[in-house]
Order: structure tokens, then C-alpha cells, then sequence
């Protein structure tokens, strides 16, 4: 009988494989993030380069784990975030560096690509330039939650059942930003590293009935702080801005503690097969009129040299309101995550999950 | 002539043989022999068991095997109870011609995606789902509450991706069961009950078997459902081999829980076998 | 004698189709009653309201004198032997035997004993640890019989259960089941399809068509002095010879047939002349070349087209001279008879007294 099964679920996928064509167009595999590609600008390159773009979207984890399962195949152009770079590319060789001579560096703001060459630099030679930059930190339904200051604003009891958050490393972080340390600093020290996430991970469990879920999935989150089951949450600046323009009790915060900073790049895998479309789309998209395009969609900023001036007022309004001067000097950005932490951080998430 | 049929079979069986060493057996090595290998102290690798004896050692691994497993057995129970009456119904009672209907009904939820029926109930489910809408409505609840993340809905949304596996082999076995051996029962004076445990469940023991062997190792093996539908208190066996691999980049102690994951239910299949007396070949077949 | 079982005008209508019409007959304590017709006749039907499986339309169905209408079978003191035997291939036959007993709980040690002594009374001592499986096809007969009698149910109902042996074993159980039944003293309600059957076993036989009786009888009757057409035709074998009524006075008719025979025979109701009747005739009752010393036969030539051989019931098929009529005539195996050929001219005779008559509807 489970012959039978076994039979007809075969068929079924075989009939599904062959379902599946196959492109005979120029295309450029792209690994990225959810929006990093947005459909009117991949119709745009293919009507100027005729490169179809095939995008893939994933996070920062499944993105390393792809492109070690194949040791850096299956795809042109990887959209890593900074500061999990290096490191991953001593321990596994996945990336290929960059040729900055190929990216129209003036498209770029300098100051902005010189940090992302200065923490992917991996036996002397970079191995990304910029994409986009932004922050994680704290959107919030002002309605339902208006004292929230600060991350540990996840772990309060007022807001109990209306909280959601990622249980993914950039929560460890934030939550040992406001409990008055800095993780970043410990970067360096496994041991005492472990000690701050085990206290994190131990605040996290008693705070765990308080939490409605942990969300996975962007679209998901935005949907539940619409519906108003979710009041507060931590996730990134676009994601609140976005929800800004159609709901004004709902916006991002910079916590008191700090707004996390991350800058996507782009990162050239070991295996990229196409990695002259590679180049052109990364000159594509960072032409300011197509940044400021994905600006406008996603909110998030772009490292295009003067893509600013062409994004809506209110995208720049969204900045201005969520980020007074003191919170962009308190802003803090990620720097390079040595090997071994991922592990520690792991095993603290699996603990928080595990937990009743 | 026979040496011609001999090199057509083996033409035949190649490209089917090579799918399955490329596929299947080559990877598993790989995994094999990484989930016996481990990074010492100045990063290099080495042999090891410790990837196996840290499932035993760290309680939230086996704890949450064991988790999974029980509900696993508990989804697999659900789905018998509830796919049993099922089968009946569409064999025993209704009309010939509404049963390839009804099997097609049964059957229709399955073509599309799992991801998918996992959102349908979610947008069922959720405090501001349809549910909650309309009991809003009747004046039966006067808030809403939160129906998903929790086990007992983790659980039907496990139970409902099973249920095909189990009606379908259900439906076969029903469908050799002599009706005249319930209406004897029930001649010689038997209840309801009776013909249900002394004869429809020992004439369904196969198709049983199968089905729950069927349930069980798809429950054990499933990460969306719970994942999802579960949310923050789910945690699934499955999701910690993700997460080893993902999160943590320890394909090594992921490839380890892996085996474990087919070594332990392997283990409790056979268990079950030999409880219900059932042979597998027979319950294969 | 006490009535075991009373059935009453009892109707089934299957939506338009009306499967039973209006059925009646008594049971006496202790009777092997048959219940024969062709198949479709609506008998399984009415077995199976006895039962307590199909609720009739209407009508009313006592056993000991007690309604069964709203009874569900669980509770109805009949047993039924089901055509396929339906014994439970999951069980042993000792538990075969002991389930109706467990169902009424009764005690351990008592189901034991009456187990071991059904068995023996159906000569399977020694048989309750095999699997259904490994029975014979007789074996498991008995087995089914003994799971119901266990029961001592007041009217045991058997459902064509001879069908599937073959045929040397389905003439041994006949024997078998009449024995047993005269032993047990249980009263029988058995249905076949197969009129050998309920002659040989049956204290009296309804014959059954289109959902209503025919005649109830006993099997001697029944095959002697058929009521209607159908049970002429249907009980043993019969020739048919249609034709009209040229004479008639009191008990004796004259019968012009198609082929233009003239035969007299008797009757028991006056019919008119010009009457168009049927004329039965069994393959027996045609004497081949009768002493021409006998008086009161009709005689008449027939000429012989082939010979069938069956032993005992080896019979001739012959036209009548001149006519295509198909006769079916007994031949007799002692060797009297063996230089008949075929194509041969042979004078058949039969008496006035074994024909019989019923008017055309």
C-alpha cells in the first residue's frame, strides 16, 4: 500500500519536473531579499540588456547555507548583508572578490562604499560593494503603545500578546543594547559574548508568553500590525515607513538604545556563471533614478550617490520624523560577525524556542 | 534473444538506478560522514561521536524529539479516528456512483501546495481571521481571541495534512471488506462498537498500518505546518536540523540529528509493527 | 402446533420497484421451509426482513408470536447463514463460534462448553484452533451452521448457503443439512434458486415469483400438482405444448395443439371449448413405445434428434412428426431402450391422467 502512495506521489512530481521550462534568454540568477528587485525594474533591464533576472528571495542565513551547499554555485549575484562577510569567506570560500574597476564607483557614495570594502576585505581584496542601507529597531501602533522608548519595551507586560519579533540574532543584539551593554564590543571575546546572549536568551524566555509569534515572514508582520494583533514589534525601518503611509499611528522608532544598522551589499558569488549581467545590474540599480525608485517602494535608503534628491517627499519625511539628529549618531552599525558566534547564538534561539 | 532482453532491462533500470545513487545514496554518505566529523578547538576537523552525544547530553534536543514524537503518534491517532469513519462512509454507505466524487473531494485540497493550505487555515484561524469574524458576529465571543500558535491548532493543521495518506489506504481496505461480514456480526447480535473493534479494525489492520506508518513519518518529518500554524511554541524536530544548518552553520550536528531523526523514527515504526503484529512486507505491498 | 414464524402481507418497495408483493405464510416449530424461485424474485428480500437487515414497507413479520417490526437483528432470536458463509477470516473458528455467545455475555466457561459440543454435533471436534482459511469448503458450511445453532435461535434462515461447493459436495450437504436439521429440531427458513434442493430437503416449499408466492406446498405436491404455470415450469422439468380446447366434458378435456395433436387429458375445473390453453407435460410421464395392449394413452410418433445422456436422468430430444415442437422424453438406463438412434421414428404414449392443463392468461 505505501508502494501505491509512494507510486502516485513519484508520478506526480515527474509530471510536475517536466512541467517546468526551460529559459533559453540571457539570465542573471539573483540571490536577495524580498523587494530588492522590484518587477518594474527587473522589466526595465531586460528591456535594455535583454537579461532576464531570475531572483531568488531568502535572508541572510539561508543565503550563506545555498551557497555553501553548492560552494558558491547556482547564482550570478549574492545580496549579503556586510557584516556577514568576511568571515563566512575564510571558513567556506563561497564569494569571488569584486572588481571595483567594473562598478561605476561614482554612482556610489564613497564614504559608504569605502566601510562595506574596508569589512569584506578577505586576503586583501574586497568582496562587495553597497546596495542599500537601514536599520532595525522598533515599529510601533502609537494607538495601542504609546510609552514605547526602547527594545525592552518587547519584553514588557503591557503590551502582552501584541508583540512580535524575529528570533534571529539581530533581537539577541538589541536586547543586550538595552540592558545597558554592547554585544559589539564583546565580538571578540566568545566566552563573555556567551554569557551576555545566555542573560538575553533568559530574558527572552521569561518573556516569551507576552509574545504573539515570532514573525518569519515580512509580509506576515505587516499584516498582523495592520490588523492591529501586533502593536509592537521589532523590525526594519521600511517596514514601519511603509505602514506610515497608510496607517499614521504606525511608525518606526529608533529605540533609546539605538537603531541597528545594516548595509546589503553586493557580493559576487565563487561559481556566478553570468557575472557580466553581475555587473550590469549592480550599475543598473544603483543609478539613481532606479535607486531612488526602490527607495520610494521600500523606503529603504540606497547607497546611490544622489538618488536622494529624486525620492519623494515623504520618503525623506520618514527619515527626518523617525531619526532626530541623536539618533542617527547613536545608530549601531554591524560590524564583521567572527566565526563561532552564530553557533553560540543558535543554540540560545533553539532554547527560546524550545521553552514553554 | 535473452541477452538482448538482459541489456533492455539494463538500459531501462540505469538512468533510475543512477537518480537514486546520485540522488539519494551519494548525499547521504556526504551527510553521513559529516555528521561524524567536528571542528576542534583551533578549528580544524576531526572524528567524532560528539555530534551524536550532544542530542543525548542537551535536554532541549531529545526533549524536543520526544515532543515531536508524541505528537506525532497523537497527530497519527487523530487522523486514523477521523479517516476511519471517512473511509466508511464512502465505501459502505453512500451511493456507488457519489464515491469517486466524494474521493475526488477528498482529494482536491492536495493539489495545491501545502504552504498554501497552511496560510487558507491561518487566515481561518488568526484573531482578526474569518472565525473570529463571524462569531463576532453571532455574539458568540465579544473580543476576539487568538486561535493559532498554539498546539491544539498545530495539530489539526497536522491532522488535516495527513488525512489523505490515511484515507487512502483506508479507502482500498474498506473497499475489500465483505459487507456481509458486519451484517453477520450485527445477525449474531453484535453493537456497533463490537463490529467496529472485532471486525473492521482487525480486516483494516493493513491499510491501517500503512497509513499510520505513512502519517507518522510525514508528521515527524513536516517543518511548515508546525512551524507556521504553531508559531512561537512549536518547536519541531525538524526545525532544529534547520536550524543547525542555518542559523548555527553546523552542518555537522545537523547531519547528525538528521540521522538520528531516521534512526528514531525507523525505531518506532518497527516498534509499532511488532505492537500491531504486522509485518512489514506485508504492509507494503 | 406452535407457529415459530408468521409472516403477514409483507411488502418491500425499493423506490418504484416492488421487490416483495404482499407475502404471507406461517412456519411450524420445527419445519424445514423452503423458499425457491429463480433469482431476482424478491426471496433474499424477504430473508433479509426476517432477518431484521431491511425493514419491509408494510406488513407485519411475529416470530413465537412476537412483532419484529423496529427490532434491529442484534435482538431478533433468528440466525441467517449467509450465502458466502461470511465467516470472520480474523478469527478462529472456536471464536467464530463463541462471538454471538460473548455478544449475549455470556460466561467463560459455559461458551467453552457449548462450543465444544456444537462442534461435535457438527462432527469438528478438534477444529477450533484453525483459521478460517484452512478449511474445506464443507467445513466451513458447517462451521457457519454451527455459529448460528450455538445461538439455538428460534428460526434459523439460510441464504442459498449450498451455492458455492461443487456439485458432489452441494448433494452430500443436502443430505447432511436434512439430517442435521432433523436432529436439532431448530425450525429452517432456507432460500435457493435451486428446486432440487427444496425438494429434497424441504417439509413444505413456497415457490416464489416476481415478489409473490405461487403456491406453498409440499415438495410431493408441488411437483405432482403444480397450481400455476410458472411452478409447472419451474419445479423439475417440463414440456410445454400450447394448443385449444375442443371438447370438454366434466373432468375429461380434448386439447387440439398448435401442431395440430389431439389429446385428451384431465382437469380439474370445467373449461370451454375454444379455451387457448397450456399443456404440461413431464419428460417422465411419455412412455417410449407403449404396450399397445394399454388403453386410455394418447399416442402419437415422434422422431428423435438427439439423445442425452446423464445417467439416471438421461433423457431423449425429439420432434413431434411433422411438427417442431422440442419434447423432452425420459429415457430409462435398463438397456431396454438402447437401439434408439438418432433420426429414428419412436411411438410415444402418455396417460390422460399425468397431463396437465391451465388456461392461457
Amino acid at each position: 500500500m505505501i508502494k501505491k502512495i509512494l507510486c502516485t506521489t513519484m508520478f506526480v512530481s515527474i509530471a510536475l519536473a517536466f512541467t517546468i521550462g526551460e529559459a533559453t534568454a540571457e539570465t542573471l540568477a539573483l540571490l536577495t531579499w524580498k523587494g530588492y528587485a522590484p518587477k518594474n525594474l527587473v522589466e526595465k533591464f531586460q528591456k535594455e540588456t535583454g537579461i532576464e533576472v531570475k531572483a531568488t528571495y531568502t535572508n541572510n542565513e539561508e543565503m550563506i547555507a545555498k551557497l555553501r551547499a553548492t560552494r558558491g554555485a547556482g547564482f550570478d549575484l549574492a545580496q549579503p548583508s556586510q557584516d556577514r562577510i568576511s568571515s563566512v569567506q575564510e571558513k567556506y570560500n563561497i564569494y569571488q572578490p569584486i572588481d571595483l574597476s567594473k562598478v561605476e564607483s561614482g554612482q556610489v557614495i564613497s564614504s559608504m562604499l569605502e566601510a562595506v570594502k574596508k569589512n569584506t576585505l578577505v586576503k586583501g581584496k574586497p568582496h562587495a560593494v553597497p546596495f542599500c542601507w537601514g536599520t532595525s529597531g522598533l515599529v510601533v501602533n502609537r494607538k495601542f503603545a504609546a510609552d514605547v522608548q526602547d527594545y525592552n519595551d518587547l519584553l514588557n507586560e503591557k503590551y502582552a500578546g501584541r508583540i512580535s519579533y524575529r528570533l534571529k540574532r539581530p533581537t539577541l543584539i538589541a536586547l543586550a543594547f538595552a540592558m545597558g551593554k554592547d554585544p559589539f564590543a564583546l565580538y571578540g571575546d566568545a566566552e563573555a559574548y556567551q554569557a551576555l546572549m545566555e542573560k538575553v536568551g533568559q530574558a527572552m524566555i521569561e518573556g516569551k508568553r507576552l509574545v504573539k509569534n515570532y514573525w518569519t515572514n515580512g509580509d506576515a508582520l505587516l499584516e498582523s500590525m495592520r490588523s492591529g494583533e501586533v502593536n509592537v514589534a521589532m523590525a526594519w525601518d521600511g517596514a514601519g515607513w511603509k505602514l506610515n503611509a497608510e496607517n499614521q499611528d504606525i511608525d518606526f522608532l529608533a529605540p533609546r538604545s539605538g537603531a541597528l544598522g545594516w548595509i546589503d551589499t553586493f557580493a559576487l558569488p565563487a561559481k556566478a556563471k553570468n557575472i557580466d549581467a553581475a555587473y550590469k545590474w549592480i550599475n543598473f540599480i544603483l543609478r539613481p533614478e532606479n535607486a531612488a525608485a526602490f527607495t520610494n517602494m521600500e523606503k529603504y535608503g540606497t547607497a546611490s550617490n544622489g538618488a536622494i534628491k529624486l525620492t519623494d517627499a515623504a520618503v525623506r519625511g520618514n527619515f527626518e520624523r523617525s531619526f532626530p539628529p541623536e539618533a542617527i549618531d547613536n545608530i549601531k552599525w554591524y560590524p564583521p560577525v567572527p566565526a563561532k558566534l552564530e553557533a553560540i547564538e543558535g543554540k540560545i534561539l533553539d532554547k527560546v524556542k524550545a521553552a514553554q | 534473444m535473452k541477452r538482448q532482453t538482459r541489456w533492455g532491462l539494463f538500459l531501462f533500470i540505469t538512468p533510475v538506478l543512477l537518480w537514486l545513487f546520485l540522488l539519494i545514496v551519494l548525499p547521504h554518505i556526504d551527510l553521513l560522514i559529516m555528521s561524524f566529523r567536528t571542528e576542534n578547538d583551533s578549528g580544524d576537523m576531526m572524528w567524532s561521536v560528539s555530534n551524536y552525544l550532544n542530542f543525548f547530553h542537551e535536554p532541549i534536543y531529545w526533549l524536543t524529539f520526544v515532543r515531536t514524537a508524541i505528537y506525532s503518534v497523537l497527530v497519527t491517532l487523530l487522523t486514523f479516528i477521523i479517516a476511519l469513519p471517512v473511509a466508511f462512509y464512502i465505501t459502505k454507505v453512500v451511493a456507488p456512483r457519489f464515491q469517486g466524487f466524494l474521493t475526488l473531494l477528498l482529494l482536491l485540497p492536495f493539489w495545491v501546495s501545502e504552504l498554501v493550505r497552511v496560510y487558507g487555515w491561518m487566515i481561518l484561524l488568526r484573531e482578526s481571521g474569518v472565525f473570529n469574524h463571524f462569531l463576532l458576529k453571532l455574539g458568540i465571543l465579544n473580543k476576539p481571541i487568538e486561535m493559532l500558535y498554539n498546539d491544539a491548532t498545530m495539530v489539526l493543521g497536522l491532522v488535516y495534512t495527513s488525512m489523505l495518506f490515511m484515507v487512502v489506504p483506508l479507502l482500498s481496505v474498506m473497499e475489500s471488506l465483505d459487507n456481509s461480514l458486519i451484517e453477520a456480526a450485527y445477525d449474531l447480535g453484535a453493537n456497533m462498537w463490537t463490529i467496529l473493534f472485532r471486525i473492521i479494525i482487525p480486516h483494516a489492520t493493513p491499510g491501517i498500518v500503512s497509513g499510520s506508518i505513512v502519517v507518522f513519518m510525514l508528521t515527524l518529518g513536516n517543518y511548515l505546518t508546525p512551524n507556521l500554524i504553531g508559531g512561537k511554541n512549536s518547536l519541531w524536530f525538524t526545525e532544529q536540523i534547520y536550524n543547525q544548518f542555518i542559523a548555527s552553520f553546523n552542518w555537522n550536528q545537523g547531519a547528525a540529528f538528521g540521522f538520528l531523526l531516521l534512526f528514531l523514527s525507523s525505531i518506532a515504526v518497527w516498534l509499532g509493527l511488532k505492537l500491531t503484529k504486522q509485518s512489514l512486507r506485508k504492509v507494503v505491498q | 402446533m406452535q407457529i415459530d414464524l408468521s409472516v403477514r402481507n409483507v411488502t418491500k418497495k425499493f423506490q418504484e420497484f416492488t421487490a416483495v408483493d404482499s407475502v404471507s405464510f406461517e412456519v411450524e416449530k420445527g419445519r424445514f421451509f423452503s423458499i425457491l424461485g429463480p433469482s431476482g424474485c424478491g426471496k433474499t428480500t424477504l430473508l433479509r426482513m426476517i432477518a431484521g437487515l431491511t425493514e419491509p414497507s408494510s406488513g407485519t413479520i411475529e416470530i413465537r408470536g412476537e412483532s419484529m417490526i423496529g427490532i434491529p437483528p442484534n435482538k431478533r432470536p433468528v440466525n441467517l447463514i449467509f450465502q458466502h458463509l461470511a465467516l470472520f477470516p480474523m478469527m478462529k473458528v472456536g471464536e467464530n463460534i463463541a462471538f454471538g455467545l460473548q455478544r449475549r455475555g455470556e460466561n467463560k466457561t459455559v461458551i467453552k462448553k457449548k462450543v465444544q459440543a456444537i462442534l461435535e454435533r457438527v462432527d469438528l471436534l478438534g477444529f477450533e484452533n484453525k483459521k478460517i482459511d484452512q478449511l474445506s469448503g464443507g467445513q466451513k458450511q458447517r462451521v457457519a451452521i454451527a455459529r448460528c445453532l450455538v445461538l439455538e435461535p428460534a428460526v434459523l434462515l439460510l441464504d442459498e448457503p449450498l451455492g458455492a461447493l461443487d456439485l458432489k459436495l452441494r448433494e452430500q450437504m443436502k443430505v447432511e443439512l436434512k439430517k442435521l436439521q432433523a436432529k436439532v429440531g431448530t425450525t429452517f427458513v432456507y432460500i435457493t434458486h435451486d428446486q432440487s434442493e427444496a425438494l429434497v430437503m424441504s417439509d413444505s416449499v413456497a415457490v416464489m415469483n416476481h415478489g409473490e408466492f405461487e403456491q406453498i406446498d409440499t415438495p410431493q405436491n408441488l411437483y405432482n400438482k403444480p397450481k400455476t404455470p410458472f411452478v409447472a415450469q419451474f419445479v423439475g422439468d417440463n414440456n410445454a405444448w400450447s394448443g385449444r380446447v375442443r371438447q370438454c366434458n366434466e373432468s375429461t378435456i380434448e386439447v387440439e395443439t398448435v401442431d395440430g395433436f389431439i389429446f385428451s387429458t384431465k382437469v380439474k375445473e370445467t373449461l370451454q371449448p375454444g379455451t387457448e390453453v397450456d399443456l404440461f407435460l413431464r419428460p417422465e410421464a411419455m412412455l417410449i413405445q407403449p404396450d399397445p395392449n394399454i388403453s386410455n394413452l394418447n399416442r402419437f410418433e415422434v422422431v428423435v434428434k438427439s439423445i442425452l445422456f446423464d445417467g439416471a436422468n438421461s433423457q431423449l430430444l425429439a420432434n413431434p412428426l411433422n411438427a417442431d415442437t422440442e419434447l423432452l422424453i425420459a429415457l430409462p438406463q435398463n438397456r431396454q431402450y438402447d437401439y434408439i438412434q438418432v433420426n429414428d421414428k419412436i411411438e410415444i404414449g402418455w396417460d390422460e391422467e399425468s397431463g396437465i392443463c391451465f388456461p392461457r392468461k
